[in-house]
């Protein structure tokens, strides 16, 4: 009778490791490595289920996606774990970390055949011969075209503007050190003046600038148009983002400075040592496939590289790409990422 | 000898678990520190400790996390008076809600915090935006609770008959609490403030996004070196750092805790209610209020804003998946798969945390044997202090091959969190747990009880209530780790802290708005959960 | 029967119990006497399997209990302050291990038990709510409750006042008598040892030095030491000694002699004679502290009616049943 009583909650404890637990749960079977295929990814990474779906059926492979980390933390995986790779295909390296993963040889070869207009996003020095571009996605400067139309204010178009006494303390950018767009701005900034780029930081944060730890921080916090409403009109962010900010009346009220931009490029690539090449190369092929790139906008918020994808429809109006970013070589960023930024954090924490 | 060997064989299995996943993996990441292209070459790594930047890091790391503690357990303590020995309507509501903060992916936290503090928030006047003061404040948020919990389990047990003693002498009220309550609560205010000072020392997210960016502190940095830079010797320099200073504060704050006499008597007198002389209770508990309440209280508004206006239109995007599919998944799946995850980790880190509790708080026949104890003891607590990053990049480097082949494992994300929330366990359950009287299990013993009759005769009827808070920690920590829970792989089944941080990183809204409201719908699922944790009884459990 | 053979017990290699022998009989009662820190409380706890043996053996019945368990030696242990579990009730406290062994008819043995220990009506009772002696007294019941074959009591009735440690003393051998119970009880009341046990073992700075038949141990206490602690005021040796044996009618071979407080009577014509040094009356009788002609302060009594004051010269006779004759130290 007693011992019946100590029996229930030991009994109710057996039970939530059967039933509402992970390991109780029916974990997915494990299937031999020649029928799955494995993509190592970063986190904001998405597609509709229904397009991973088509694939499975497509191309008989069950797909495993591993998806965690920034891809920052992606490629220094992908690094340390070159010997035996975390799966059979990796996206999300980007240009300004692809040259570190190249020279690593974390990559396996595999030139896919890229869609129209992906040519100008491949990576320079590797053409394509092993790295696929899958998206792209530029980090501009954003302002709240209202608020300056508010305050009678012209806005601001181009960096050297951003350093001008009419817009202290309007600007605010998440931190190099932290944050992707970040490094993205500091490159633009790196692109446009040189060696004289720490003095224009100096500027900057003198003119008023805040830094935050992410995007998120940025402009969802201190940006006038972000979800907190902020007190800043100009922000960093992306090329898209007017996008999303569309009123009522069908304008945005924000846009892109495309004078400041610096373009991201996102890769796909065969891992060196998959255990299933064949499946990591219909992956990427797949990643390539019109389906895909026209879904990337609505399910990761970048640009599709295949020229011929339509756009949705507030895409196609507001989120205007600039035709020539700052750009600074890949093989560059992988040589001074270290310097800079440790130069970048003592200046602007001066 | 064969005493030891027991408390070895007991302390095999969290032994086990904890070499397996801490252990190896920290070291192996240490090793490609200290091995350059296959050389030992410690001269990098003694290099990187000698750099004006980090001294300047391992400074500001000590401090804020020493100012972060001292907050808390100042706040926490009469806190837990209140909320533990004092009877007031909503007084369990009250303590469900406080554990809420450890649940909301520090993300969304610091977002709640900067539109409070930010120059556009309500008080955006203190100038504390980017401040030290707000990171300080911002430790105390997540981490008064653990102060709260852990000396209010402790107190409800004390005996209130020393402290009436010590009045009828004529001891006044704060006389009392400092010659006779405070003694008899060091253990568990030591345990509860070198939990918090570790929690402190390895926050991260609070430091960079309430600091703006101007502070760094040990974690950041090695966050910074290790994903950012693959600077993996001035990494393993930091850790090393961690390490030793972790060892340092455990040998002292072991120092601290032990007492001459242990033994708490058990009371189950029913707490009296509120009265005039409660006050510095009353006060802390307000403070505590407007720390833990004010964040979480612009989070249900910012919730609740659609448009210019106001409504439920977030949350029933939760549901329909929000405009262009923004969601992973439906919030109820993330939700699932988090409480799912939450059960796995809370029953390892019970079963880890109890065993290592009864092998530390056994009494010890000889010095080695103490020793030996202490050494567990203070083993279990690694794992709060090393980088998350570290763990995380070692279990990919070190667990890849049979038959630890463990790193696409979905066991690796419940060990990991039930890894940071061990010493939380066994610092909840230690101190009730040495508080027992031993002669007590010897009389259990002698009447023919064995080993589990004894623990169930004896320790259970003391243990049941810090157990209860030792889950209920275990599984606020696991709904809210974000840490390990996004670096490690995940399959397609994201947790709520995963979903969060995909809505609030992504521009427009809507997204925001259902960041914040899958926040909201968060922190009330830990809530509700902690309240019916708190209302289980299990009477014959300790009747026998 | 319980048999300790050679057994020592050392912590962190400092020695607590040291060689000791000891054998205990079925239905015999017997008290370790020794002051504390003599590691008879730790002897005690070797036997119920609380300590690990350094060397020697413990053994039931010719069975060696080294690899035994506490819970499965059959044995029980009553601490001195009762360890009742404070969230049972008294009932559920002495049917225990009643329970453990699903015994049948539990209450009524439990009920049984309670009449034993004269606390009927109890049953429902916490611990909190009873009085020391009302909690050894079930502390007593509970460790009776399935007939242990061996009874360790530590120090069971030290934690009372004094008037109701001899009433309880009483009881516990009659309760002990009636249930035929080997025990084996450390005590540093040798009043209270006196009472229960049969036999005594005494103990000090970890050895055995002395044990057998409780009167036969009382009357040749070991060395001056142990006739101390058996409650003799002092020990004579050397020519003090040979005086004293001479004046009760004893051989005088060079032994040294253990005196009560009432062996010299304050006597006329007795053979010893004596200055009062002080005089303190008692109900029964008055004590007096005597500078004996040859022996020296010694402590004599004198009948109520007679009144020696300090100063006075008397004489006085030796009982020679309140000597004991114990070999030098030297």
């Amino acid at each position: 009778m007693r011992s019946v009583r100590v029996l229930v909650p030991l009994m109710a404890l057996a039970l939530s490791t059967t039933a509402c637990s992970v390991i109780g749960g029916d974990s997915s079977s494990e299937k031999p490595a020649s029928d799955r295929v494995v993509l190592v990814t970063h986190e904001s990474f998405a597609l509709p289920k229904e397009l991973t779906r088509k694939f499975e059926k497509e191309s008989g492979y069950d797909l495993v996606v591993r998806a965690s980390g920034d891809a920052g933390a992606l490629t220094n995986k992908l690094v340390l774990t070159k010997d035996d790779p975390l799966g059979d295909v990796s996206f999300g390296v980007d240009n300004t970390f692809a040259s570190r993963a190249l020279d690593e040889g974390v990559f396996a070869p595999y030139a896919a055949a890229l869609p129209d207009g992906a040519d100008r996003f491949v990576l320079a020095g590797d053409d394509g011969k092993t790295l696929a571009p899958v998206d792209s996605a530029s980090v501009c400067v954003n302002v709240d075209d209202a608020w300056f139309a508010d305050k009678g204010v012209a806005p601001p178009t181009t960096l050297d503007d951003l350093v001008k006494p009419a817009y202290r303390g309007l600007f605010v950018t998440s931190g190099a050190a932290t944050s992707s767009p970040g490094m993205a701005f500091l490159l633009a900034t790196i692109a446009r003046y040189g060696d004289d780029w720490p003095a224009y930081w100096t500027r900057l944060m003198a003119n008023g600038t805040q830094l935050t730890d992410g995007w998120s921080d940025a402009y969802q916090v201190d940006f006038t148009q972000g979800g907190g409403k902020g007190k800043r009109p100009i922000v960093l962010s992306y090329d898209s983002s007017p996008a999303f900010t569309v009123g009522d009346d069908g304008t945005s009220t924000t846009s892109a400075l495309l004078d400041t931009c610096f373009r991201q490029v996102e890769y796909a690539g065969v891992l060196a040592g998959a255990d299933n090449p064949q499946g990591a190369k219909a992956l990427v092929d797949f990643l390539l496939s019109p389906e895909v790139q026209a879904a990337l906008p609505d399910s990761m918020y970048v640009f599709p590289v295949d020229s011929s994808v339509e756009l949705p429809a507030d895409w196609s109006a507001f989120a205007k790409q600039p035709t020539d970013p700052w750009q600074v070589d890949p093989a560059d960023i992988a040589e001074h990422r270290d310097e800079w930024l440790r130069e970048w954090s003592d200046v602007t924490s001066r | 000898m064969r005493r030891i060997l027991a408390l070895v064989g007991l302390a095999a299995v969290p032994l086990a678990v904890l070499g397996v996943f801490f252990v190896l993996p920290v070291s192996g990441m240490l090793s490609e520190g200290f091995w350059v292209d296959g050389r030992f070459d410690p001269g990098a790594v003694a290099d990187v400790l000698t750099r004006p930047r980090t001294l300047r890091v391992i400074w500001f790391t000590l401090w804020s996390a020493l100012a972060g503690t001292t907050v808390s357990v100042l706040l926490g303590v009469p806190a837990a008076h209140l909320l533990h020995r004092r009877r007031f309507h909503g007084r369990g509501v009250l303590r469900a809600l406080l554990l809420v903060p450890f649940v909301l992916p520090t993300v969304v936290v610091g977002v709640a915090f900067r539109e409070l503090i930010g120059e556009a928030g309500p008080l955006g006047f203190l100038g504390f935006d980017g401040s030290a003061g707000a990171i300080v404040a911002g430790l105390a948020f997540f981490n008064v609770a653990v102060v709260i919990r852990a000396v209010g389990a402790a107190w409800e047990s004390l005996d209130p008959r020393p402290a009436e003693a010590a009045a009828a002498l004529g001891a006044s009220p704060a006389q009392v609490f400092r010659t006779v309550t405070l003694p008899a609560l060091r253990p568990a205010i030591v345990s509860a403030a070198s939990v918090v000072f570790l929690f402190c020392a390895t926050a991260f997210g609070v430091v960079l996004t309430l600091g703006g960016l101007r502070y760094s502190s040990i974690e950041t940095e090695i966050y910074l070196l290790t994903t950012n830079l693959l600077d993996l010797q001035a990494a393993a320099a930091l850790s090393i750092v961690q390490l030793v200073a972790i060892t340092a504060l455990l040998v002292v704050t072991s120092r601290l805790r032990a007492v001459a006499d242990p033994r708490l008597a058990r009371t189950t007198a029913r707490p009296p209610r509120v009265s005039v002389g409660d006050w510095p209770g009353v006060l802390a508990t307000v403070l505590v209020g407007v720390l833990v309440g004010l964040p979480i209280a612009a989070l249900v508004v910012g919730s609740l804003q659609v448009g210019d206006g106001w409504g439920l239109g977030n949350y029933r995007a939760l549901t329909t998946g929000g405009s262009r599919d923004a969601l992973l998944v439906p919030v109820t799946d993330a939700l699932v798969t988090s409480l799912r995850t939450a059960v796995d980790a809370t029953w390892m880190a019970l079963s880890l945390g109890l065993l290592v509790a009864v092998v530390v708080t056994r009494r010890s026949h000889t010095r080695a044997e103490r020793r030996v104890r202490g050494l567990l003891d203070g083993l279990f607590m690694l794992p709060l202090g090393v980088s998350a990053v570290t763990l995380g990049f070692g279990f990919l480097i070190t667990l890849d091959e049979p038959p630890l082949d463990l790193r696409d494992s979905l066991l690796l994300v419940p060990i990991a969190q039930a890894l940071v929330a061990l010493p939380l366990v066994v610092r909840t359950l230690a101190p009730a747990l040495g508080g027992v009287d031993d002669r007590q299990r010897q009389a259990a013993a002698s009447l023919g009880a064995g080993p589990l009759r004894t623990f169930a005769t004896v320790d259970l009827p003391v243990m049941w209530k810090p157990l209860l808070a030792a889950a209920g920690f275990a599984f606020a920590v696991s709904l809210g780790e974000f840490g390990a829970t996004s670096f490690l792989a995940r399959d397609e089944s994201p947790t709520m802290p995963i979903v969060i941080f995909h809505l609030i990183g992504h521009p427009g809204a809507m997204n925001y708005g259902m960041a914040l409201a899958a926040s909201v719908v968060l922190a009330a699922t830990t809530a509700v959960v902690m309240l019916a944790v708190e209302r289980l009884r299990v009477p014959s459990l300790g009747a026998f | 029967m319980l048999t300790l053979d050679g057994v020592s017990i050392a912590y962190d290699g400092v020695p607590a119990v040291i060689d000791a022998s000891l054998r205990l009989e079925d239905g015999e009662v017997l008290a370790v006497l020794g002051p504390s820190g003599s590691g008879k409380s730790t002897l005690l706890r070797a036997v119920a399997g609380l300590e690990p043996v350094t060397t020697g053996r413990i053994a039931w019945d010719d069975g060696d209990l080294a690899g035994v368990p506490t819970h499965k030696r059959g044995f029980a242990l009553m601490f001195q302050d009762g360890q009742l579990f404070g969230h049972l009730t008294v009932a559920r406290n002495v049917g225990y291990a009643l329970r453990l062994r699903r015994t049948p008819n539990a209450a009524a043995r439990v009920r049984e038990l309670l009449e034993l220990v004269g606390l009927e009506g109890y049953g429902d009772r916490l611990p909190a709510t009873l009085s020391g002696g009302e909690r050894q007294r079930v502390a007593l019941a509970r460790s009776l409750a399935v007939q242990p074959r061996l009874l360790l009591l530590d120090e069971p009735l030290s934690a009372l006042d004094a008037g109701l440690r001899e009433r309880l003393a009483n009881d516990l051998r009659d309760i002990l008598r009636a249930a035929g119970t080997t025990a084996l009880m450390v005590t540093h009341d040798q009043e209270e040892a006196f009472t229960v046990a049969d036999r005594l073992a005494v103990m000090r700075a970890g050895r055995i030095v002395q044990q057998g038949d409780i009167a036969a141990v009382w009357r040749a206490p070991a060395d001056p030491e142990t006739a101390l602690f058996l409650g003799y005021a002092r020990v004579l040796e050397g020519e003090s000694a040979g005086t004293l044996l001479r004046a009760a009618g004893l051989p005088d071979d060079d032994a040294a002699v253990a005196v009560r407080r009432s062996a010299l009577v304050v006597a006329d014509a007795g053979p010893l004679a004596g200055v009062v040094v002080s005089a303190r009356v008692t109900p029964e009788l008055i004590r007096l502290v005597v500078e004996v002609d040859g022996i020296g302060a010694v402590d004599a009594v004198a009948r109520l009616d007679t009144h020696p004051a300090a100063g006075d010269r008397v004489s006085m006779v030796v009982d020679a049943s309140r000597l004991a004759v114990t070999p030098t130290t030297s």
